[in-house]
């Protein structure tokens, strides 16, 4: 019905869109006609921090966007990433002091008795790059590409997308379609570990044969291919939506080279030694997004977001996040609060055991980050307009991992085992 | 399971569609979403940022756009 009235009212309304449009380019954009001759540019530093030493990260990042009119821009953006600190390595507490083979089979570490065992040989500088081109190919089209580089010690990533979307009802929906290339390569430090081989024991003298066999080749790759559907539709004046279908498919080298598993003897039992985690070569995730953005006759601008996923390894997640943006003039405030709880993959366990290895075990990992866990992040961002088209702002977060107990009749554990994860994190930025 | 999700995928972008024509506003009543506060992503820097935390920490990754890959920390 609608459609017909839509379809019957097309010139006109064909006609009306286009002084709209002309309107709008006249009136609100006066101001910014000068602008869109230059780059505006947004700079920020996060700081990252999680306690019990572990992962410390600085990273400044700049974008630089050029718009040459209101639908064409380029954006160009560099980021500068540096890690330090300790990262979980996979293995279980034991009531024994537990020591390890470094990655690059150089030297060892000992975690001390009741320990969660940290690998504190962490420590990297990433530099990534992005490029990407949005332009319209006509009233009702537009189109976009883009490029990424991402480089740091032990992995490289190269990869491409591109979207198309189409305008409908006025511009009043979208339809979009993307999709993006990732060529990733791995080298990692000491080689490539062979799954579900033993890690070398320090000290033991036939440690170097058995660090040679624990490794096969220095480097293997990975690709990845995203796909991506979205629509996102004007409600009313102050409210919008977006609803996106998206898939990713990850083929080759999914291993995290330096993860291992316990090995003990029983559940609760003694620890035999340690395999390092061997994942399957390709995994395939799903997700469903929707977003609401509303606002406020105040100005405010309350942004709800929820995203489903799920993938054949087993894994469903939900992610539930709020903001609220409270307009006080030239400054702003913003709560954020994010909820996330993931279930593990199928082949994540905290640790096997020794009948499970002999038996034939396949697949397995105790990485944290493919167990079961919840996850909140509490934040608030605050923003002050310095001058017409420049913003200070920054935001403080709290991100807390709770790791939940591994019920399993084989090899169950408590939460208390299992790493869990406190982090701040820290943006600092000027909009210029 | 799949069969359920895809019904109910293809519900909601059937519905969303045929809503669309009378949802919406006027060319000149875009004023208020315009702002850039009112774009999806508004504050791009800041999702990248978190993209990267999150694709780190967590299982899952993407959804809203490509975010947070391309790195060795996963």
């Amino acid at each position: 019905m609608s459609n017909d009235l839509d379809k019957k009212s097309l010139p006109l309304g064909t006609t009306l869109a286009a002084l709209g449009c002309a309107l709008l380019q006249g009136l609100p954009n006066q101001a910014q006609a000068g602008e869109l001759e230059n780059w505006d540019v947004d700079a920020a530093v996060l700081v990252y921090s999680e306690s019990d030493s572990r992962v410390q990260a600085a990273e400044p990042v700049i974008s630089a966007t050029r718009n040459f009119d209101s639908e064409t821009q380029l954006n160009l953006k560099l980021v500068l990433d540096t890690l330090t600190g300790a990262s979980p390595n996979g293995a279980l507490p034991s009531n024994q002091p537990q020591t390890f083979t470094r990655p690059s089979g150089k030297g060892s570490y000992t975690t001390d008795a009741g320990e969660l065992p940290l690998d504190d040989t962490f420590r990297d500088t990433r530099v990534a790059a992005s490029a990407d081109w949005s332009a319209p190919i006509n009233r009702d089209w537009t189109y976009s590409v883009g490029g990424h580089f991402s480089s740091e010690h032990d992995y490289l990533s190269t990869g491409t997308n591109a979207s198309l979307s189409r305008y409908l009802n006025q511009k009043n929906t979208t339809l979009t379609l993307a999709g993006g290339l990732s060529l990733d390569s791995i080298s990692p430090e000491g080689g490539l570990p062979v799954g579900l081989s033993s890690m070398a024991v320090p000290g033991s003298g036939s440690f170097n044969s058995d660090f040679a066999a624990s490794r096969s080749g220095s480097e293997d790759d990975k690709l990845v291919t995203d796909l991506l559907f979205g629509v996102t539709q004007v409600i009313n004046r102050r409210t919008l939506m977006q609803f996106n279908y998206s898939l990713n498919r990850a083929d080759g080298y999914l291993n995290d080279p330096y993860k291992v598993v316990s090995v003990l003897d029983q559940p609760g039992g003694t620890t035999q030694g340690y395999r390092y985690e061997q994942r399957p070569d390709s995994r395939i995730k799903q997700a469903l997004f929707g977003q609401v953005k509303y606002q406020l006759g105040s100005g405010d601008v309350a942004d709800l977001s929820y995203r489903y996923q799920f993938d054949d390894w087993g894994l469903n997640s939900h992610t539930l996040e709020f903001k609220y943006r409270w307009d006080l003039g030239r400054h702003y405030l913003e709560p954020q609060l994010r909820w996330y709880t993931q279930s593990a993959v199928d082949f994540y366990q905290p640790y096997a055991l020794t009948s499970q290895v002999n038996g034939g075990l396949d697949e397995v990992t105790a990485d944290y980050r493919l167990g079961d866990f919840d996850a909140w992040t509490l934040g608030v961002r605050y923003g002050y307009q310095v001058t017409e088209g420049q913003e200070a702002y920054t935001r403080l977060s709290l991100y807390q991992q709770t790791t939940d107990d591994f019920s399993s009749s084989t090899t169950p554990a408590s939460g208390d085992d299992l790493p869990d994860t406190t982090a701040v994190m820290w943006i600092l930025g000027y909009k210029f | 399971m799949m069969k359920l999700q895809r019904i109910v995928l293809l519900l909601l972008i059937g519905l969303l569609i045929s809503g669309c024509s009378s949802w919406g506003v006027k060319p000149w009543e875009r004023d208020l979403l315009a702002a850039d506060k009112m774009q999806l992503i508004s504050e791009p820097v800041e999702m990248g940022l978190d993209d990267h935390i999150y694709f780190s920490k967590e299982g899952s990754s993407g959804g809203r756009s490509f975010g947070g890959g391309g790195c060795g920390c996963n």
